[in-house]
């Protein structure tokens, strides 16, 4: 009997010990948000999303030239990272059952996990120093390699999930290989793969130690993407490291465009797959 | 006796001279006993890695007849029915020796092009696998893949006369355009069954069709095989020995990797040759 009390006490302890380390997590996630709505909702106004920065003092300076900036060299970056990583997670689940397959597996797992800066200091000096000069297009490709590693490694799970008896369905009435694994294997795994692609980008849209080195930023308006361009990330510590409190207000105010696009991004996946799978 | 004497037992027994007086029971037209066989196996041996799955497996399907295979899980039945389109080739570690014929080529073959020998043996599964697409475009997916048709209304053609052999027709033609996961399981199986008729092959492969389906939707799909021998050679595995002797008119029973015994499915479950047979057959092990 004492036994039996002890372990009832023991369970009830570590349940609500482990209930408050969970809600600890989750309570910071709350706290920032908070925190930068407080912080930025002040700063936030029509003027402040249509406008590009103006000198200190004046009014209706924005963040329009960052928007753009992070919407082009998100692109950028999804026009590299995307197919690569789609192809290549097509390659590991449907042909990636061998040691070379393994191999690749690993080496895309430690590209996940390589710190963003080193993407940075790697695009620089592939690209940059050779060129000459910052760009938009150097920033897309540390961007795009941020990306691939996540898509392949989605793209394969996702693929996984399609049951074999659907590709012997392909095969067996005469599909060769590679119509069965883009027709169907591909198709009935689209929505899990454009899923895991939005993920990519909500994780790589607030990057900012890889445009450090690449787009660096600009105070103005562009899409040449030869030239340096501007960012809603960089933007956001360009402003913060300024000694002016307006500036500050500023970086708050785009700190919270920022994250209500990636939260937006996200919800709008777990909507979109919620109703999908509800559908089977 | 046997009035194809010459044949060993295990290949063919006597089933031309019991084929003639079936057929002129049945259907005095046909001229199934002087048709060369439209499969044939000889010495087949195959390997999971190192385990050998089929035995010098030696057997003859013949045209326009439904052969069953029978006997208990793991006796290599579905892995045979495999070797016959050669699906077996998409599972690593695998190997055949031996000869597998269609129409008298070796299928095995080097230089043998896979994918038209799967068009011409077509297979339906276990478990119903349509793609999650629309009806109309699961029966037409063969059809498109191929170029089997020039036009939108010859592709519509052909998909309702697959459909219609298939006989599901009456139940799907006003909702075509509806998800294939939208059907019941049995008419799930059907679809396939059409899918795999679409494209006109000569040997239609059935792997346990009926396992996962109640027993009025397996009724249909037993009328419908019975049908299909007319146009089709139909090769079934099934573990339900009711089953074989109802559709098949010959009927394999495999143990262990080993063909016991191919006989007339008439005679196989009336008086079999061997004692094993009969002992399955009874239900006395297995």
């Amino acid at each position: 009997m004492r036994s039996l009390t002890r372990r009832k006490l023991l369970n009830n302890t570590m349940t609500v010990l482990t209930g408050l380390c969970s809600l600890f997590a989750v309570a910071s996630l709350f706290f920032i948000l908070g925190y930068i709505f407080l912080a930025g909702v002040r700063g936030l106004s029509l003027s402040f999303l249509v406008n590009s920065p103006k000198p200190i003092g004046e009014p209706n300076s924005g963040i329009a030239n960052a928007i753009v900036g992070s919407v082009i060299l998100i692109t950028l970056g999804s026009l590299i990272g995307m197919p690569v990583g789609i192809l290549g997670g097509i390659y590991l689940s449907e042909f990636g059952s061998n040691k070379f397959g393994l191999l690749l597996r690993f080496l895309i797992d430690t590209l996940t996990g390589t710190p963003s800066i080193i993407v940075g200091v790697f695009v620089w000096t592939v690209m940059v120093r050779p060129m000459g000069h910052f760009s938009a297009l150097s920033g897309g490709v540390a961007l795009g390699i941020m990306m691939m590693p996540i898509v392949a490694r989605t793209t394969e799970e996702m693929i996984r999930l399609v049951p074999h008896s659907l590709r012997e369905a392909g095969l067996a009435l005469g599909a060769p290989r590679w119509r069965v694994t883009l027709g169907i294997v591909l198709r009935t795994a689209a929505s899990g793969v454009a899923t895991g692609a939005m993920l990519a980008i909500a994780r790589i849209a607030g990057e900012t130690a890889p445009l450090l080195f690449t787009a660096l930023g600009l105070n103005y308006l562009s899409t040449n993407v030869l030239g340096q361009m501007a960012s809603l990330p960089f933007q956001i510590y360009y402003y913060a490291q300024s000694p002016y409190e307006e500036w500050h207000d500023m970086a708050w105010a785009a700190t919270l465009v920022l994250v209500t696009m990636i939260l937006a991004l996200n919800i709008a996946v777990r909507v979109l797959t919620r109703n999908r799978y509800q559908q089977a | 006796m046997h009035s194809s004497g010459s044949v060993s037992p295990a290949v063919l027994p006597s089933v031309s001279e019991f084929q003639l007086r079936r057929q002129s029971e049945r259907e005095p037209d046909a001229e199934q006993s002087t048709a060369p066989a439209k499969m044939k196996l000889e010495n087949l041996n195959f390997y999971y890695g190192k385990t050998r799955a089929l035995k010098d497996i030696t057997l003859s399907i013949p045209p326009n007849q439904v052969t069953a295979f029978i006997g208990p899980s793991g006796c290599g039945k579905s892995t045979l029915l495999r070797t016959l389109n050669r699906m077996n080739d998409v599972i690593p570690g695998t190997r055949v020796e031996g000869h597998v014929e269609l129409d008298g080529e070796d299928i095995y073959a080097p230089g043998t092009d896979v994918v038209s020998l799967r068009r011409r043996a077509g297979m339906v599964f276990q478990k119903s696998n349509p793609f999650p697409r629309s009806i109309f475009d699961n029966v037409a997916y063969g059809l498109r893949i191929n170029n089997l048709t020039h036009s939108k209304s010859e592709l519509a053609e052909r998909v309702e006369a697959s459909l219609k052999a298939a006989a599901i027709w009456d139940e799907v033609k006003d909702r075509l355009k509806e998800s294939a996961y939208g059907l019941s399981g049995g008419q799930q199986q059907r679809l396939c069954i059409a899918r795999a008729l679409a494209v006109e092959p000569e040997v239609v492969l059935m792997d346990e069709p009926c396992s996962a389906l109640d027993p009025i939707a397996t009724q249909k799909i037993e009328e419908l095989i019975v049908d299909l021998k007319q146009r089709y050679t139909i090769v079934i595995v099934t573990h339900n020995m009711q089953q074989a002797a109802r559709v098949s008119d010959l009927t394999a029973f495999f143990w262990l990797g080993e063909m016991i015994e191919f006989n007339i499915t008439e005679k196989m479950f009336t008086k079999p040759d061997k004692q094993m047979t009969e002992d399955y057959i009874t239900g006395r092990f297995g």
